[in-house]
């Protein structure tokens, strides 16, 4: 059988390793548009502040894997079973998994175009990472647009680089999508104290060559421009041949689409939150893997479900660690002390979502696995959220988990 | 009362700072409370008032950074008034109440097997090599038949009275569950089914996990008779009347209310909190006829299918009462000689009364043979047996097996620090606090209990074959095999021995 | 196969795993040098709550969420061992967001760290062998 996957990261990563751990001779095929060979993508940032090497970022996929870099797939022909790439080859496929991830959204800003492309950039690849690294200097001021956690991970990798780095936000606070109206406040004093200004509630309405015009009249000379809105679902392959989308790519717990025989996995998807029972995109590593790897074995004939996916994100500045999961709603239980934030949403018996910031992040991931096995909490030891024991688990719940690590 | 403290600490703490880590395992490990983090100086700090020398923080520091060592404070020189004669006064003066004591005493009184040598072959007589040789070390405790019976066509017809077989001449002694705790009893009994010999209940009753483990089980029925009931006697292979013990003779026994929880009081069949009362005597037994009443009350209830064994305290005219016992249907004598242990006796008992077990034994021994009723029953002794040397030489003295507890307790890691009566064993061993316990894991208690028999015993087959002796019934009585050094005439009368060079 | 498990009746809590597993996981052969003034940073806790303590330590899942969850590759098999590679690691926290048994942590060098079954010393982990109640075993169960 032949599997074709388009993308090369952690989705592609985790089904090619699916589809080839049961043994069989299947063949896989990964088209990447990039030029580059597959890396970690998330780590870009982490290469600006010299923490990795682009030899380290390497992501290596099983040896039997074909990856053709360079190669845009272009269109899909259902019929033929085919995917047309920009190399004007034909891939054939008996299965497909479309994990193209998602792109850097760029509103039409008036007057952008003015901003020349050796000082704007986004910050999504390598390439990107490159790129940006390539302008930095002592005495540039950088203007971010955005405060989502690419703007904010740009905004830490070149901040003692640079002279300035402002960030604007339409949002009134930083981070929306991740943090709850008191951790990003908490967030954006830190950084502030590292040295980060911000605008928010605020957009662009116009730039010129070197300066944007804010929507309240005040200016922002620059001399360097990231582009960080925001991204969307690269799903225009799969529209095309009429598959049904929604801000992604629909998929079941199969990470089957609406098309037989094509699966999607990853960024680029649209599945069920079981923290708020809601289908929206999750666009985080874990959830590639698991989607990528539920996709992976299904592809190769093996039925597998992945039902418990929850938003959830692990990410740091300087030195303020934070992981948040699940959805923030219901009631709040703030623990927070003088070592981090720990804030909980439970609603009927079951933590829905927490957030935690610096040592207070330790065996945090007890709490995530309250939220994705919905634990009940009457069931444990009300201890449990002054400190993240086993321990407050009923005997039962050790043992299951122990079983479930074999 | 006076504000004075008089009471100088014992024992010190040692540490070495360059060594401690501050790891705390000292803190959590010391039921006393001797060891703390002083977040002020920042550095673990100790209370030697509370320290008992037991020396478990010692052996669990990882860093070995503690050590424990005898004061140096010293009272003015008396060789009368000694130290500890001193400060006793101050305690008593301080609290009005009898001094509390366990384990043996630590009285330096004489010990008789340090002054008896044990003989090998040369030349005349070869000597046997254990390894390439078979070595008997089984024994049968029980009374033994006299006469042979034969039948008609003239064949010995062999019968055996109530027995009991062991595989070692080694047993342990009576050490009641209350006194230790479940898991120092769950090793016991462990290690006697391994190792095919028994252990004893004690006064305390069978805990009823431990009913499984009855055919190397010893049931003691004491004066307080805790937990004796038909299948408590059922459940055991021989049953043992307690009249005394080698560490407190004429005194009963008294455990604290406090102790009396849980299984503890199931086992005994008294109720919780309730203080366990051992009586001085037997109110039933007065005299000889007495026992034998007693004695066959219990035979006649196991429908005389097991031995019965009588404990005695080795006490001056031990010779003339375990002639009345041989006597009275018993078929085993258990004697405690004065060093034996205890969970809890009052100091001036423990260390002043009844006698060495040495001289005991030799004693009876002798006076049952003169008697000619030697075989009527088997002789265990106990009180103090430290080495496989010890038993050697007390059944050369005419033991049949020996008895051993504080032995075993050390190898379950008993450091002899003396204070059981205070509940707070730091080895899990004479406790029942349940933290505590659980620090006697008895898979690992049984393991090295097994060792330390097993290295007995060989040693035992080893010394035995030195002397041209392959089995324990032909060491038995053997006095010849022993020397007295630095002993006196009567002395050596009393022990049936000569001195070295005669 | 084999894991750490712990049986939990025989823990006493004293917490010598940890620094066996710290000794076992630092570069001196020394308690002391190994520990003296530092910050104690094990691969396997001991909880406590009252008299009832147990060590927890990675379980080596047979498929694990960590390696999953790992923005760089630091963390991976080596045979049925879960490693990290800490030249690779940094510190993003995503492995002890999805880990449910919190088996990873922070390292003195602010890389993750987590028990690796003491496999580059070979043989039994150092937590098995230095605990003085078998309490900890090391066995396929």
């Amino acid at each position: 059988m032949r599997h074709v996957i388009i993308g090369a990261s952690f989705a592609a990563l985790n089904a090619a390793k699916a589809i080839l751990s049961n043994e069989s001779d299947d063949e896989v095929v990964v088209l990447s548009k990039e030029k580059d060979a597959p890396y970690y993508r998330p780590l870009i940032s982490y290469l600006l502040m010299g923490k990795t090497t682009e030899e380290k970022m390497r992501m290596s996929f099983p040896e039997s894997v074909k990856i053709i870099l360079g190669t845009e797939a272009e269109r899909i022909d259902t019929k033929k079973k085919e995917v047309i790439a920009s190399n004007g080859k034909r891939y054939k496929y008996d299965r497909l998994l479309i994990s193209t991830g998602s792109r850097p959204f760029v509103p039409p800003f008036k007057g952008l175009d003015r901003v020349s492309d050796e000082i704007k950039t986004t910050f999504m690849t390598l390439e990107d990472a490159r790129k940006l690294n390539g302008m930095l200097d002592k005495d540039k001021r950088v203007l971010i647009i955005g405060s989502g956690l690419i703007g904010l991970k740009s905004a830490e990798a070149i901040l003692e680089r640079v002279k300035s780095v402002d960030v604007i936000d339409l949002q009134n606070r930083i981070l929306p999508a991740v943090l709850d109206e008191v951790s990003s406040e908490y967030l954006k004093k830190y950084l502030e104290a590292k040295g980060m200004r911000f605008h928010l509630g605020l957009s662009v309405d116009e730039f010129s060559e070197k300066s944007a015009r804010l929507t309240d009249n005040s200016t922002l000379d620059f001399d360097i421009l990231v582009l960080a809105v925001g991204v969307r679902a690269n799903t225009s392959l799969f529209e095309e041949i009429g598959g049904k989308t929604g801000r992604g790519i629909l998929i079941d717990t199969h990470s089957r689409t609406s098309i037989p025989n094509i699966y999607a996995a990853g960024d680029v998807t649209e599945s069920m939150d079981i923290s708020s029972m809601a289908s929206k995109p999750i666009q985080i590593v874990p959830n590639a893997a698991f989607q990528g790897e539920t996709a992976g074995m299904n592809m190769a004939g093996i039925e597998k479900t992945f039902e418990n996916a929850v938003p959830m994100n692990a990410t740091g500045f300087f030195s303020l660690h934070l992981i948040t999961a699940g959805t923030y709603k219901g009631e709040l239980l703030d623990l927070s002390d003088e070592n981090g934030l720990r804030r909980f949403y439970i609603e009927n018996d079951e933590l829905k979502g927490f957030i935690l910031t610096e040592s207070a992040i330790e065996r945090g991931g007890i709490y995530t696995s309250l939220i994705r096995d919905r634990v009940k909490l009457s069931t444990l030891d009300k201890n449990i959220f002054k400190a993240p024991l086993l321990m407050a688990f009923p005997k039962e719940r050790r043992e299951k988990i122990e079983k479930e690590a074999q | 009362m006076s504000g004075i403290n008089y009471l100088f600490p014992e024992y010190e703490v040692k540490r070495d700072y360059d060594r401690c880590i501050a790891c705390r395992v000292c803190e959590r490990q010391c039921a006393n409370e001797v060891h703390h983090f002083d977040d002020k100086r920042g550095k673990m700090v100790s209370d030697d008032t509370k320290c008992v020398c037991c020396q478990r923080c010692v052996s669990l520091c990882p860093t070995r950074a503690l050590k424990i060592v005898k004061t140096d404070n010293t009272f003015k020189t008396n060789a009368n008034w000694r130290e500890n004669m001193i400060t006793n006064i101050y305690r008593q003066a301080d609290t009005g109440g009898v001094l509390l004591a366990s384990m043996g005493t630590p009285k330096e009184y004489p010990v008789y097997f340090d002054k008896m040598l044990i003989n090998a072959s040369q030349v005349t007589n070869p000597s046997i090599d254990p390894l390439r040789e078979p070595m008997e070390t089984r024994v049968f405790l029980g009374s033994k038949e006299t006469k042979i019976i034969r039948d008609s066509d003239g064949r010995i017809v062999p019968h055996l009275n109530q027995h009991i077989e062991l595989s070692t001449p080694i047993m342990f002694s009576a050490m009641s569950y209350g006194s230790i705790s479940y898991n120092a009893h769950r090793a016991l009994a462990m290690a006697a089914e391994e190792l095919g010999t028994f252990y004893n209940t004690g006064e305390g009753g069978l805990h009823e996990d431990f009913y499984k483990y009855g055919k190397n089980t010893i049931v003691q029925v004491a004066s307080g008779r805790f937990g004796v009931k038909p299948e408590y006697l059922e459940a055991g292979a021989a049953l043992e009347i307690k009249m005394g013990q080698g560490a407190k003779p004429g005194i009963g026994g008294h455990l604290p209310g406090a102790k009396i929880v849980g299984d503890v009081s199931r086992t005994r069949m008294i109720p919780e909190g309730s203080d366990a009362i051992s009586p001085a005597p037997h109110h039933d037994i007065y005299s000889i006829e007495d026992l034998r009443q007693l004695i066959f009350a219990l035979k006649e209830a196991t429908d005389y299918k097991k031995p019965v064994i009588v404990k005695v305290a080795a006490v001056h005219n031990i010779a003339a009462i375990a002639s009345g016992i041989a006597r009275s249907g018993a078929d085993i004598i258990s004697i405690d000689g004065f060093r034996g242990g205890t969970g809890a006796a009052p100091a001036a008992i423990r260390d002043n009364v009844g006698i060495p077990m040495e001289l005991a034994l030799a004693s009876v021994d002798k006076r049952l043979r003169d008697e000619g009723i030697r075989n009527n029953v088997s002789l265990v002794v106990g009180g103090s047996i430290r080495s496989s040397a010890d038993i050697v030489k007390a059944i050369a003295l005419g033991a049949d097996a020996v008895y051993i507890a504080t032995s075993a307790l050390i190898a379950l890691g008993c450091h002899l620090c003396r204070t059981c009566h205070l509940g707070r064993c730091n080895w899990g061993i004479a406790t029942q606090r349940p933290d505590l316990v659980k620090r006697l894991n008895p898979n690992i208690g049984k393991e090295r209990l097994v060792n330390l028999i097993n290295a007995w015993t060989n040693e035992i087959k080893e010394i035995m074959g030195g002397m041209g002796i392959n089995s324990i019934e032909a060491l038995k009585g053997n006095r010849a095999m022993l020397r007295g050094i630095g002993l006196n005439e009567k002395e050596l009368e009393i022990l049936g021995i000569k001195h070295a060079g005669e | 196969m084999k894991r750490v498990y712990i049986n939990e009746e025989w823990c006493l809590g004293c917490h010598l795993c940890e620094y066996n597993c710290f000794l076992s996981n630092s570069k001196e052969s020394d308690m002391v040098l190994a520990c003296m003034g530092k910050n104690i940073k094990s691969n396997l806790h001991i909880e406590d709550s009252g008299d009832i303590h147990f060590a927890f330590n990675c379980r080596h899942c047979k498929d694990p969420i960590c390696i999953k969850a790992c923005i760089s590759g630091a963390l991976h098999k080596e045979g049925e061992v879960v490693v990290i590679d800490k030249e690779k690691c940094v510190f993003c926290g995503s492995c002890i967001l999805v880990c449910p048994y919190g088996a990873l942590m922070e390292s003195e060098s602010g890389v993750m760290q987590k028990c690796e079954l003491c496999i580059s010393s070979g043989g039994v982990p150092k937590c098995v062998e230095g605990c003085p109640n078998g309490a900890l075993v090391f066995e396929e169960r």
